[in-house]
């Protein structure tokens, strides 16, 4: 059974349309990126599966129930953008509001507290807490029971670098135990090698559907190569590959990624003419930017 | 039931923590003692036990200090969650809409029951202490006691609703004061003015009397002088409770508590996060 299934889910607010039909599935145990700029529709594809609010037309399944029923939010565990909490209540207290509420055991909360590095901070009042702290809170809550599903909006902004990495290797661990993971992001970098697939929204609408290397060859953006010359011959080397000088040991070539062993062994057969040569594949921003500006008509 | 509870431990601790609790027991303490200190002086003269004429004060006191108390209490309820952010996250827990409202409900009734119960006690052992024959009393505190509970539950389910339906914590302490101002202050001048311009015509003899128990803070004032002995002891409005028989009374009081309730559930079904 998919952990979660969407399919030609459509929203508008007023004259807005937030989705147009927007359609894909999240497997247990596969780590999938939401990505988009804001206003995309992140945030309100993520409320109606979580059932907060309810598409106009369409079919979501949430590990086999509807979004919102008492079956699908047993199961379902949500990190809220900028998730906030009572600030006169303690992290501890807190976590365990919602171990209760879960029906789980209260004691387990210092474990939980423990596990995003909150463990000393358990018996202050949330109100103390920075923007980051407050965040880990959000995070041990949605680690709560066995979820199938977790659906974590922006779940690392606020973090430092090194909670971020902490927080993708609990993220590995939850997936390997089965649970389905839906997580949006801004950036594709931040993403990179952390999840199995990213969808990106675009105005509402789904622009791309696959794993980074694949969107990385449907989008066939071109190759840079760097080549660095012995001294004095770049005007030469420039020339004979039709490249661009940049400056007295530097050429720059461009090519599709279908094309790029060919040139390359333009590039070696010049022999002591080169001294270097470096390919850069396209950046992540270029990928993201290239479908995120794409418009399925 | 224990998602109920959890509820409520959690709203406890947070009325705890913002002072709401030690706020709504010092208030109904200081009142009870102004009104023990105030009220004593005439009991020779009405031949009442002591603690009757008191509770004929305590439910004049009530009837402005009690709905009070609690719609201060609840308004935030629904208005605050929204503007904090957290409603959205608790709205996917495996926890309904009722249950949330029935969380808060038990928290505020506790800390509610409790400010009723120091600041009557308090009432209490002043006249015992004045007098023993204060004992006489004790039957009419107890039912003052449960009824003033019952007065607040219905104005903290009513504030729920009003701070479901405002969305927001600034409109929503403007619409419990307004209504406080309407259901406690004017509506009763304004049956009166009704009642002097009518000069006992139909109005009177068969609208008024529903008017007035359809009102719960009425209905609770009727009821304790009414069932009181010390009627006497309290002019005005009570003269209407001969006209109304205690039972449709004690329907209103019990009455509003579930209505508020089930308007507050329905205006929260309507809120999205």
């Amino acid at each position: 059974m998919t952990s979660l299934l969407l399919s030609k889910v459509t929203k508008t607010f007023g004259e807005t349309r937030a989705l147009d039909a927007v359609g894909f599935s999240v497997a247990p145990g596969e780590r999938v990126a939401l990505l988009g700029h804001n206003g995309a529709g992140k945030s309100t594809l993520m409320k109606i599966i979580l059932g907060l609010i309810e598409a106009d037309s369409g079919t979501v399944e949430v590990v086999g129930a509807a979004p919102g029923s008492n079956a699908a939010r047993r199961q379902v565990a949500y990190l809220p953008e900028n998730v906030a909490f009572h600030p006169a209540l303690t992290g501890r207290e807190q976590i365990r509001y919602y171990l209760r509420l879960r029906g789980e055991p209260a004691r387990l909360a210092d474990e939980l507290l423990a596990r995003v590095g909150l463990g000393d901070a358990a018996n202050r009042r949330i109100g103390t807490y920075s923007k980051g702290m407050r965040q880990r809170v959000g995070l041990a809550q949605a680690m709560i029971g066995q979820p199938r599903l977790l659906v974590l909006d922006e779940p690392t902004s606020g973090l430092d670098p090194v909670s971020r990495r902490d927080f993708y290797a609990m993220l590995d661990g939850l997936a390997e135990a089965g649970a389905a993971i839906l997580l949006s992001s801004h950036a594709l970098t931040e993403v990179e090698a952390r999840t199995d697939r990213i969808v990106i929204l675009s105005g509402g609408v789904m622009v791309a559907n696959d794993s980074l290397a694949a969107l990385r060859r449907s989008a066939a953006l071109p190759i840079q190569m760097q080549i660095t010359t012995r001294a004095g011959a770049a005007d030469d080397v420039a020339a004979r590959l039709q490249g661009v000088r940049r400056n007295g040991t530097m050429v720059n070539l461009t090519c599709l990624p279908g094309d790029k062993l060919g040139r390359l062994g333009q590039v070696t057969a010049l022999g002591a003419l080169i001294e270097d040569v470096e390919v850069l594949p396209p950046s992540l921003e270029d990928i993201y930017s290239h479908f995120s500006h794409r418009r399925v008509s | 039931m224990s998602r109920i509870l959890t509820g409520a431990g959690a709203e406890f601790r947070i009325a705890l923590r913002n002072r709401w609790v030690v706020i709504a027991v010092a208030t109904m303490a200081v009142f009870a003692m102004v009104l023990s200190a105030a009220g004593s002086a005439p009991t020779g003269v009405l031949g009442s036990d002591p603690l009757s004429v008191t509770v004929a004060s305590l439910t004049s006191l009530a009837v402005y200090l009690v709905p009070l108390l609690a719609l201060l209490m609840s308004f935030d309820a629904v208005a605050g969650e929204v503007e904090r952010g957290t409603l959205s996250l608790v709205l996917t827990y495996p926890v309904s809409r009722l249950e949330i409202l029935l969380g808060k409900f038990v928290a505020h009734l506790a800390i509610l029951a409790l400010a009723l119960t120091v600041g009557y006690a308090i009432a209490a052992g002043a006249a015992l202490y004045a007098d023993p024959r204060a004992t006489a009393g004790l039957p009419a505190l107890w039912r003052l006691l449960w009824t003033s509970e019952l007065l607040g539950a219905a104005f903290v389910a009513i504030g729920y609703a009003l701070s479901a339906w405002a969305r927001r914590p600034g409109a929503a302490a403007g619409l419990v004061i307004g209504l406080w101002l309407v259901v406690i202050v004017l509506y009763d001048l304004g049956l009166l003015a009704v009642i002097v311009a009518d000069d006992g015509g139909f109005f009177t003899t068969q609208v008024f009397p529903w008017l007035l128990i359809g009102n719960p803070a009425d209905a609770f004032r009727l009821y304790n002088l009414a069932a009181s002995e010390a009627t006497a002891a309290a002019a005005g409005i009570a003269g209407a409770a001969n006209t109304i028989p205690a039972p449709q009374a004690l329907a209103s009081i019990v009455f509003w508590p579930l209505a508020g309730l089930g308007l507050a559930t329905l205006a929260f079904r309507k809120v999205t996060p």
